[in-house]
């Protein structure tokens, strides 16, 4: 927290100001969506009815819509939505590439690859009320960040971004061949099991995948909160950075291993939704400018929103029936970022 | 000159790609024709339901080939395998010289290939009850044993009538027929929707799907259409065996919704058995075995 303190203290008083607008903003439009979306869903409940302490929990219907099934459900949406929009900031400003993702270097890949696994394999296994899908996804990200790691850090003094970012996208290719492998020879319930596994699912019906995930994040937060002056000063080039004093090489080293975390925590948690990576810090950048102190916290604000949202639109669209969440942002994702594409484009003929 | 040339090469081509199909299609109808004409002696079957069916109208000894996922009745597990719905073997399926395949309805390609080749196929649709039905005819039908479909049509039709007659009368809990989920969690949950001919031997057995409404052969169930729709009964079945450990703990899991009847008054029941996944001759065992679990 200091880190984050000192830098808002070094701030000049236009970012300081952007800063508190956009935090208190996003802010606002993450807990009107927290607030809102429990109280919604394909049942209608009666919050009084839910909270009444004189009903025996396991009678009460409504109590249990709430707490069992919607409130989880939030609260994964805000974890998840977070967790990706944040990391895919810092993978843009990390490569220097505004359409890398959080999924570009083959950490969800891997984290998909090891669900394939579980599903198919049809293994019965949970640790700590975690099942064995969820477990062996998170082990199938963290293979991926190391054979990535490793790989970019070889054969060069100290890390190349260029070669991980080469053998990010040569991962995700090769995982996504196994993943179709696995998938070719799993029977027919099993491959329909993958591939809505691949769709985001938000529906975690308790709160312990919840729990687990959330050391790995907030570790993965507390990287970021020291991440944004770094980033700033990498997106100007490394040269620039280390002549400001920058020690660039540890910097990309955090940057990779603490987005890495929360993609392979997030994606274990919901699956691998795509586009919140992407457009959520587009957005956030055209609405705040691009200075990391700012962009950061808001497109975590956003980005937990964002999902929220479209978890709603996703549970309540065709009820009784669901769509997956990971349609939903795509559907919604797709054409506002190619509108983005092509207002900025239009802005800067 | 290079543009009558050109143009009398286009004319040739046209020519060729629309008239080629259309004489070789006449070739082919007759092919069918002289398929139908004589009851096949070679099947290959790539549907288990259809495989089964085969072998309990006494077409066993024709079926030469099945698919990777036939094993019943255990007589198939000698036969050699040619894949299935999305890996047809189409070289060894030829190898075996068949003269009719048992395809899905979705194989068009499998049924197109098979057809330059001069080999028959009978396209299975899968559905409800009533189709199962339908199939049974059109099996006996086409592997000449008319007389054997209709008597195992009538025997399952009188087992089935039995099931419905001892459900009449009887209050109809209302059933959530689950047959697959992430094991030892709620989530992935697929549930028996309002068509299919899972719902209804749901409904045969005395029971009332709670998802009758939504007109799919699958339901992707969330926590919340659980709790809301307050099933009496929850059935989960599964093709393959659990072990009994496994099986509490998996029914453990339910306890989570604890405000849902049937996890209240212990009413989760695990059954095993391909027979309950398969709408082939099976079906009365199937009805019966749901009709008892509801009821015990």
């Amino acid at each position: 927290m200091t880190a984050v303190a000192s830098a808002a203290l070094s701030m000049s008083p236009p970012v300081r100001r952007r800063l508190v607008v956009g935090v208190a903003s996003f802010g606002a439009l993450l807990i009107v969506s927290c607030l809102v979306a429990p109280l919604v869903g394909s049942t209608s409940i009666s919050l009084r009815r839910a909270l009444d302490p004189a009903l025996p929990f396991a009678d009460n219907v409504d109590a249990q819509i709430f707490f069992i099934a919607r409130l989880p459900r939030v609260l994964a949406a805000v974890v998840v939505g977070a967790s990706l929009a944040a990391a895919g900031v810092v993978f843009q400003a990390l490569l220097r590439n505004p359409l890398a993702t959080p999924f570009t270097l083959g950490v969800s890949a891997g984290a998909s690859l090891g669900a394939m696994l579980a599903v198919t394999s049809g293994v019965a296994l949970a640790i700590g009320g975690v099942s064995a899908v969820p477990l062996a996804s998170f082990a199938g990200s963290l293979a991926a960040v190391a054979v990535v790691y490793a790989l970019a850090s070889a054969r060069h003094r100290g890390f190349s971004t260029s070669v991980m970012l080469l053998a990010g996208v040569t991962m995700n290719a090769f995982f996504s061949a196994l993943i179709l492998f696995v998938q070719y020879f799993a029977d027919a319930t099993q491959t329909l099991r993958t591939i809505r596994w691949l769709m985001g699912d938000l529906d975690i019906a308790s709160y312990a995948p919840l729990l687990a995930s959330l050391p790995l994040l907030c570790l993965a937060l507390l990287v970021f909160a020291w991440l944004p002056r770094s980033l700033n000063l990498l997106s100007l080039g490394r040269d620039q950075a280390e002549a400001r004093g920058v020690d660039v090489v540890r910097a990309q080293r955090l940057a990779f291993f603490s987005a890495s975390l929360a993609t392979g925590a997030a994606v274990s948690l919901g699956g691998p939704i795509g586009f919140i990576g992407i457009i959520v810090p587009h957005l956030v950048r055209l609405l705040v400018g691009s200075d990391h102190r700012v962009v950061l916290p808001c497109a975590l604000l956003f980005g937990g929103a964002f999902l929220v949202a479209c978890d709603l639109i996703a549970r309540t669209v065709l009820a009784p029936i669901e769509l997956p969440v990971g349609i939903v942002t795509a559907v919604i994702g797709g054409p506002f970022f190619l509108w983005l594409l092509v207002r900025r484009a239009g802005g800067r003929p | 000159m290079p543009a009558r040339r050109r143009f009398l090469l286009a004319l040739i081509a046209t020519v060729t790609t629309v008239l080629l199909p259309v004489v070789r299609g006449c070739a082919l109808d007759s092919d069918l024709v002289l398929a139908q004409a004589a009851p096949p002696a070679r099947i290959v079957s790539l549907v288990p339901s259809v495989t089964e069916l085969l072998f309990a109208i006494g077409a066993g000894p024709q079926v030469v080939g099945v698919s990777s996922y036939d094993h019943e009745p255990p007589a198939v597990e000698k036969l050699p395998r040619v894949g299935a719905l999305v890996d047809p073997d189409l070289e060894r399926l030829l190898a075996l010289r068949p003269d009719l395949v048992v395809t899905y309805h979705s194989q068009s390609d499998l049924e197109q290939q098979l057809a330059r080749a001069g080999v028959g196929t009978f396209a299975y649709a899968h559905g409800g009850i009533k189709e199962l039905f339908t199939s049974i005819g059109q099996v006996g039908a086409m592997s000449g044993h008319p007389k054997e479909a209709a008597a195992l049509a009538s025997s399952l039709e009188g087992k089935l009538a039995a099931v419905r007659a001892r459900s009449s009368g009887k209050p109809r809990p209302r059933v959530l027929l689950v047959f697959g989920r992430e094991p030892l969690s709620l989530r992935g949950l697929y549930a028996s929707g309002g068509i299919g001919f899972l719902h209804d031997l749901v409904e045969i057995a005395g029971g009332e799907d709670v998802f009758s409404d939504i007109t799919r052969e699958s339901v992707q169930a969330t926590a919340e259409m659980v709790l809301a729709r307050r099933p009496d009964v929850i059935l989960e079945i599964r093709a393959d065996p659990v072990e009994p450990a496994l099986v509490s703990q998996e029914v453990a899991v339910w306890n989570a919704l604890a405000s849902v009847p049937a996890v209240r008054n212990h009413r989760v029941i695990f059954l095993t058995g391909s027979e309950l996944v398969t709408p082939g001759p099976r079906i009365g065992t199937a009805a019966e075995r749901i009709f008892a679990a509801i009821n015990q």
